[in-house]
């Protein structure tokens, strides 16, 4: 076939590509994007993960090595089908947040660190470019290949000269399509739809030349099962460790290869799409892994010896004269090449210049302050040119490794480099602890190990690392071989330096985590990606409004153009009820506007941008923890105001209490004025009726003038004693009244008690029944104050017992440190319902005025014992009136009233 | 801030769904196991194992994990059903939704 022929295909093929990429855009500008965006299209774009690799290197590492080209394709699955544990939390924050690449995430994951955001693109791009160099490799092997036409052998036989051409080509579709437009959530319908269609081709190619040669060439299936079988080689044999190992490996890989956060998590539309991807995507795996074995034992067995197995997808059609399939066959490889390369340089070119490139340059401005001018067309233009970049450096690094190496070599390579990325992914999705530091961390010593142990001595001993390192180690320490770290030789390289990087990668992500503290943004946002499903929508990080609507309009035409801007603000503005332009600034219009320009820019810039367009640089953390603080405040503040409320409700009930207490106060007052009134007016009366009787003397015999003068004398002391004794009372009551505290002896307290209470109606005959032994009690208190009482006590006695023999039995007893004295008489006592009230003052129980008492004596008596630290009650049924007259026997200096003055 | 207390027992459909859930973790463990059975078999004459029958046995697990996964998920697209995130906030007056203060 000729080379121009060839050419002229690829040229075909590519402008086909063209014109679908832009009968999708043109849809889906139209709003008729519903086709382009179906589960099918999706599950198709995933196929990304196909690359040339697959297409050709798949049947060369079968060839070489049996079965184990298929872990590539069994990890991917095991992740499909267990879509539900990783895969939809990852696509649903990934979604929400507006991530434009797997650094992005990371970055917006760990505080929007823009740190972190550098590490892993840096990873990305050393691990991505000998991948794209590889996928420039295989189409230019492929041209050559195909190409016997001698005339053209000088172009065609030139594979650097085919790579710079196709580089360029790829450069240029991807400008054109993935730099189209900035925003709608770095969303690009028309690569997408382009890379379905490959997806198709490579596809339908390999199946097409599987059913060639197990139908065509072999006999059918049962044929090809013996035809393996004798084929088979003794490296076929699987090896456990690399068996289990390259299943993980490839597991990994596919959450992790930026091209494939591309199009699951950036790309990706709705939830939904997922599900219908968890099982079609596998399908297709399983049908680009289905003909591969076949294809490589009848290579094998078909072709000359020393022919690349790696191309067998090609040149077995071609030896057997088929050179229809043979071209499919070299479409489908270019398709496998090309999707992946416009895919990956996509998503390296997007952190590149989200991470990297316009970070540098809003810093160079604001240092220089300068205004950020149209950020438009300065992050499409720096898009465009991290795409040249990307695929220059890919380029260059396939001239530099001269195209020499097994292909499959460089996937896994970059697969291990990638594998990274995971502990800070799982970290980000399932773990809330995981710290920006834990994760520079980790990122940086798993990058670093795997440099060391697979990256650099894959360019040969050398090349890079000089042999010496090679054999003897770093610095001639054979521990620190690169390919036996630490004296491990039994595994194999790749197992070797994935076991090293992710153990090191692991460990510090997990020390640096359990030991940093995070920025109060970091736990913000990982608390937002942990529990995406618990919250109803984008987490507030904006608390309050900064920035005029009028500042922030121009910014964002700036970045994401100027009618969609518009359309945006208005957008905002009407959900807010308002006309116009200008929305109020609230968190939730900030909020919305940062996601939109998160999708343009990524996450951390959007954040920086509006941070600084609101005009203070780094506003969020300090802004919101100023208003937690002033929210902190509030709280303390109200919760004071609620101690005090509460202590005001408090003393409010104190005062009503004392209030309805100085009420009852009041009332008794008044009835101890009227009843006092009554005393001193009954007295007063006689008094005065005598006197006036005196006053006309001349009437009275000397006789009656003496006795109405003994009766005014007799009233007179009458009311000096009820004078006295209410001033007895008040002292006592006030507790004022000075106590004589000393020695004494009770048996002498109660002779002296009974010897004057005898005064008292002293015709009448008492009995005492006593027991001198038990009187005989030494007490420390006031004597004469108890005296007073038990006189008192005796003379009532006298006056009010009712029986024709009154007898008084006085009976001591001591209970530890009281005594306790009943006096009882043979009366009638004292009726219940008044036995309450005989304490009070001027309770007089019989209206009699023969007692000659005001009615003060019981309620002198209960406020002496009181004061002596006792007390008096009345005993019910002991057979007559009975008192018990209760004290310390040793009285302090100054014993506390029984009831506690108020 | 604590969400409420998710209920102790669910209706019949919901408990189906929740043990979906379960079955969508568990399948991958197991076919991972099932990947892992090749390292364990070889043909005793030989002492090799043949790369023909086991490749129809990984294919064969692979379709089954396939055929399991479809009316799995076709189960588990139900979840996505109530849209969670489609209610942008609509304050039609004006009225902002709480903590919309300043």
């Amino acid at each position: 076939m000729s080379f121009n022929l060839l050419v002229l295909t690829c040229l075909g093929y590519v402008a086909l590509l063209f014109a679908v990429a832009s009968l999708a855009e043109r849809s889906a500008e139209e709003g008729r994007a519903g086709w382009l965006r179906s589960p099918l299209v999706y599950t198709l774009s995933l196929s990304v993960y196909c690359t040339a690799w697959t297409f050709y290197g798949a049947v060369g590492y079968a060839a070489r090595s049996g079965l184990e080209f298929m872990t590539i394709y069994l990890g991917p699955t095991l992740v499909f089908v267990g879509w539900w544990v990783i895969l939809r939390k990852l696509v649903r924050i990934g979604r929400e947040n507006r991530v434009t690449s797997i650094a992005d995430f990371i970055s917006s994951r760990y505080g929007k660190s823009n740190l972190l955001g550098v590490i892993v693109t840096l990873l990305c791009i050393s691990a991505g470019t000998p991948y794209i160099a590889l996928q420039l490799q295989s189409i230019a092997q492929s041209f050559t290949v195909f190409v016997t036409d001698m005339d053209s052998a000088p172009v065609a036989g030139d594979r650097t000269l085919i790579a710079l051409w196709v580089a360029i080509g790829l450069a240029f579709f991807t400008i054109v399509f993935g730099t189209r437009n900035l925003d709608a959530n770095e969303q690009h319908h028309g690569v997408v739809t382009a890379i379905a269609l490959e997806a198709v081709v490579k596809l339908v190619a390999l199946l097409a030349v599987g059913i060639f040669v197990v139908w065509g060439v072999a006999g059918g299936p049962a044929d090809v099962m013996a035809r393996i079988d004798a084929q088979a080689l003794p490296e076929w044999q699987i090896q456990p460790g690399r068996w289990t190992g390259l299943i993980l490996l490839s597991a990994i890989a596919i959450i992790c290869l930026p091209r494939m956060f591309q199009v699951l998590v950036v790309e990706n539309v709705n939830d939904k799409h997922l599900a219908t991807a968890s099982w079609a995507f596998p399908t297709y795996l399983f049908a680009i892994s289905l003909f591969v074995l076949p294809i490589a034992t009848l290579g094998m067995e078909l072709m000359p010896t020393g022919s690349n197995p790696d191309m067998f997808v090609m040149t077995l059609p071609l030896h057997l004269g088929r050179d229809d399939l043979a071209l499919l066959a070299f479409l489908g490889g270019f398709s496998a090449a090309t999707s992946m390369v416009i895919v990956a340089s996509l998503a390296l070119a997007t952190m590149v210049s989200n991470h990297i490139v316009v970070p540098l340059w809003l810093r160079l401005r604001a240092a220089q302050g300068q205004d950020t001018g149209d950020m438009r067309l300065l992050v499409l233009n720096v898009r465009r040119l991290s795409i040249s970049i990307v695929l220059g450096l890919g380029y260059l690094y396939y001239i530099m490794s001269g195209g020499s190496e097994a292909l499959a070599a460089i996937g896994l390579i970059a697969f291990v480099g990638v594998a990274q990325i995971l502990p800070a992914l799982l970290g980000a999705l399932f773990w809330r602890g995981a710290s920006r530091t834990g994760a520079a961390l980790g990122l940086s010593a798993g990058a670093a190990l795997w440099a060391y142990t697979l990256l650099l001595p894959s360019f040969g001993a050398g090349v890079i690392l000089p042999a010496s390192v090679m054999t003897d180690g770093l610095l001639g320490l054979p521990w620190l071989r690169p390919y036996s770290l630490f004296g491990l030789t039994t595994l194999d390289p790749l197992l070797h330096a994935l076991f090293w990087s992710l153990l090191v990668n692991v460990l510090t992500f997990c020390i640096g985590s359990f030991l940093s503290f995070p920025s109060p943004i970091e736990r913000v946002q990982g608390a937002l990606f942990v529990n995406i499903y618990e919250r109803p929508g984008p987490a507030r990080s904006w608390s309050r409004p900064m920035a005029q609507a009028e500042d922030l309009l121009p910014m964002a035409q700036r970045i994401i153009g100027a009618k969609p801007a518009q359309g945006f603000f208005q957008e905002q503005a009407g959900r807010q009820g308002k006309a116009g332009f200008l929305p109020d600034i609230t968190p939730e219009f900030l909020e919305a506007l940062e996601l939109k320009l998160a999708g343009s820019v990524g996450a951390a810039t959007a954040h920086a941008m509006i941070a600084q367009s609101a005009g203070t640089a780094v506003v969020s953390v300090e802004d919101l923890m100023a208003v937690a603080s002033e929210t902190a405040q509030i709280m303390e503040y109200s919760s004071q105001l609620e101690a005090q409320s509460e202590e005001l409700s408090r003393t409010a009930r104190k005062l009503r209490e004392a209030n309805d207490k100085l009420r009852k106060l009041s009332v008794q007052k008044d009835a101890f004025l009227s009843q006092i009134s009554h005393e001193l007016r009954t007295p007063m009366t006689s008094i005065r009726a005598f006197s006036e009787i005196m006053m006309d003397a001349d009437s009275l015999s000397p006789e009656e003038q003496a006795h109405f003068a003994q009766v005014i004398h007799d009233e007179s002391i009458r009311l000096t004693r009820l004078l006295d004794d209410l001033l007895d009372l008040s002292v006592l009551e006030h507790g004022q009244v000075q106590l004589d505290i000393g020695p004494a002896n009770l048996r002498k307290l109660i002779d002296q008690a009974v010897t004057s209470s005898k005064s008292v109606q002293a015709d009448r005959h008492f009995r005492i029944l006593r027991s001198s032994d038990e009187e005989e009690v030494m007490l420390t208190t006031d004597a004469g104050r108890l005296t007073q009482v038990f006189i008192n006590i005796l003379s009532n006695a006298r006056k009010y017992c009712t029986s024709d023999a009154p007898e008084m039995y006085i009976q001591v007893r001591q209970a530890q440190d009281m005594v306790e004295i009943d006096f009882t008489d043979n009366g009638a006592g004292i009726p219940t319902e008044s036995q309450s009230l005989i304490f009070e003052k001027f309770a007089r129980l019989t209206d009699s005025m023969h007692a000659g008492g005001a009615g003060l004596g019981l309620a002198i008596c209960r406020e002496i014992m009181q004061n002596l630290g006792g007390d008096i009650i009345y005993v019910p049924g002991q057979g007559g009136a009975s008192f018990r007259v209760s004290f310390p026997r040793v009285l302090a200096a100054r014993a506390p009233r029984r009831e506690a003055a108020e | 801030m604590k969400p409420p207390a998710a209920p102790p027992f669910l209706a019949r459909d919901s408990y189906r769904l929740r043990r979906l859930m379960d079955a969508a973790r568990f399948l991958p463990a197991f076919g991972f196991v099932l990947m892992l059975l090749p390292l364990m078999r070889e043909d005793p004459q030989t002492g090799t194992a043949s790369a023909a029958s086991e490749g129809a046995y990984l294919f064969a697990v692979w379709l089954m994990l396939i055929l399991s996964t479809a009316p799995m998920s076709r189960g588990l697209r139900k979840t996505f059903e109530p849209p969670k995130t489609v209610p942008p906030k609509s304050a039609p007056s004006g009225s902002e939704p709480p903590g919309a203060k300043d």
